[in-house]
């Protein structure tokens, strides 16, 4: 028993050294080593995420303090393994690192751009957009002028499939999982009163409308918010039969819905790279 | 119901053989496959690059001509050999291989040492070109290299544990495949600073 009480410690000390060892994909900004002002950042990360969602492409920027005595470019290559940046099967991903202390930029590109972004296209943006800004100094500018120039490379190279990145990639479209979740909300609402299931129904409705499809009117989330009251009301009716049974019944299936809905919605706001490989692509340079 | 017997028997045989690593092999030489084609594809890129290098530094670098001579006779010594599917089964003509891509890298290592003497040539932007592309290919060559390693290792090992390694001594009989090893001059991508 201590043996396994041993090891289980060990093994905890394992697992947080070995994630140390690369930075956490935070966005499609990571600027670890502190080069970009706030405002740009934000400026940048918005920049990007909306080409992501016309392109697809995911253009990824990662700054680090310091490679730590790694060869850049096999720092690079197992950054862009783990993130893996890009869709799947059509490999669209850049990063652009730039380690601070050791001066040395890295475009690293994913096989399915190779062919607009080789080498010599990396190398020309690194050489004629990114370094002459930073040999003075300004990051901002660098790498600013970088990515657009790396957007302007790749723009049109492949489109996003409509709708389909936005709501996350498992397959299942979350609408589905959201209005599961509500259903289940406004029969367990409904154990308790009739108008109160109603009432989830009405507020859920329109804001499922919203998340699915941002920048709706609002008169049609006022009419949707309707709809939802009187569907609330049928649920209710229909399920709300059998009293503490039913609710018994309804905080059964609480539990399911609850997690289903869960696991959907986080695609919304969180960040990840599509499964895109890398082939060892790109270029390096400095300043 | 004879028939049926047979139909039971061939799909006891089937689920056997996926037990005894039979598909599993087979699905790892083929990874071995896929990553070698990377590799000589990297490889291959590289050797349609040195013409247009040589070109490039014979036009700046005219007194360098042993250098440049080494270079395009390494060249042409791996263009004079099969790299083929074959190779990786093969040690001896895996390591002929090797060494001549080797020797390659050297002279291309020490050829991206000389041109430092020559400020027109490192300010000439078709170098700058050139040079990047070598150097994004020495990368590619790396992580083709590595992966083959890595996927070399998966086969090896599935060969050689049990029971698969009943099933290959019996049915497939997959020979060990080479892997890379490191060496000088190939390991690390010819660097030039500036």
């Amino acid at each position: 028993m201590r043996y396994l009480a041993i090891l289980l410690l060990w093994l905890s000390l394992a697992i947080p050294v070995a994630a140390l060892d690369l930075p956490a994909l935070r966005g499609h900004v990571n600027d670890y080593a502190g080069m970009l002002s706030p405002e740009r950042a934000a400026a940048l990360e918005q920049q990007l995420r909306s080409f992501e969602l016309s392109d697809s492409t995911q253009i990824v920027v990662l700054t680090v303090p310091t490679l730590g005595g790694e060869n850049l470019e096999e720092f690079s290559i197992k950054v862009a393994e783990s993130w893996k940046i890009g869709q799947k099967g059509v490999d669209n991903g850049v990063i652009l690192l730039v380690a601070r202390s050791e001066r040395k930029v890295r475009i690293e590109v994913g096989r399915g751009l190779e062919g607009k972004l080789t080498d010599l296209v990396s190398g020309r943006i690194i050489r004629a957009d990114i370094a002459p800004q930073f040999k003075t100094g300004n990051f901002d500018g660098g790498i600013t002028a970088g990515v657009n120039a790396l957007m302007a490379v790749v723009k049109g190279e492949y489109s996003a499939p409509a709708r389909d990145l936005h709501q996350g990639r498992k397959g299942a479209p979350p609408l589905l999982t959201l209005l599961f979740f509500l259903a289940v909300a406004a029969v367990f609402a409904g154990s308790f009163s009739r108008y109160f299931a109603g009432t989830v129904a009405a507020a859920g409705l329109p804001m499922i409308a919203w998340l699915t499809v941002p920048g709706l009117a609002v008169a049609i989330l006022a009419g949707l918010a309707v709809v939802g009251f009187f569907l609330g009301l049928l649920l209710a009716f229909l399920f709300g039969g059998g009293g503490g049974g039913g609710g018994h019944f309804g905080g059964g299936f609480l539990g399911g819905g609850f997690y289903g809905g869960d696991s959907g919605g986080g695609d919304f706001g969180g960040f990840s790279g599509g499964g895109g490989d890398f082939g060892g692509g790109g270029a390096s340079g400095d300043w | 119901m004879k028939r049926f017997l047979l139909l039971i028997l061939s799909l006891l045989s089937f689920s056997l053989l996926g037990g005894c690593g039979y598909n599993t092999m087979q699905a790892a030489e083929e990874a071995v496959f896929a990553a070698w084609g990377d590799v000589e594809a990297s490889y291959q890129r590289r050797t349609d690059l040195i013409p247009n290098l040589v070109e490039v530094v014979k036009g700046y670098a005219k007194h360098e001509a042993d250098t440049l001579q080494a270079v395009t006779e390494a060249r042409a010594k791996v263009g004079s050999l099969q790299a083929s599917k074959q190779l990786v089964n093969d040690p001896q003509a895996f390591a002929r291989f090797q060494q001549s891509q080797g020797e390659l890298s050297g002279a291309l290592s020490r050829l991206m040492v000389v041109v430092e003497r020559y400020p027109d040539l490192k300010a000439n932007q078709n170098f700058l070109d050139l040079q990047n592309q070598l150097e994004g290919t020495e990368n590619r060559i790396n992580v083709a290299r590595v992966r083959y390693n890595k996927a070399v290792q998966d086969f090896n090992t599935s060969i050689r544990t049990f029971p698969n390694s009943l099933t290959n001594s019996l049915l497939l009989h997959l020979s060990r495949k080479e892997p890379f090893k490191a060496e000088e001059g190939a390991k690390t991508a010819p660097k030039v600073k500036f």
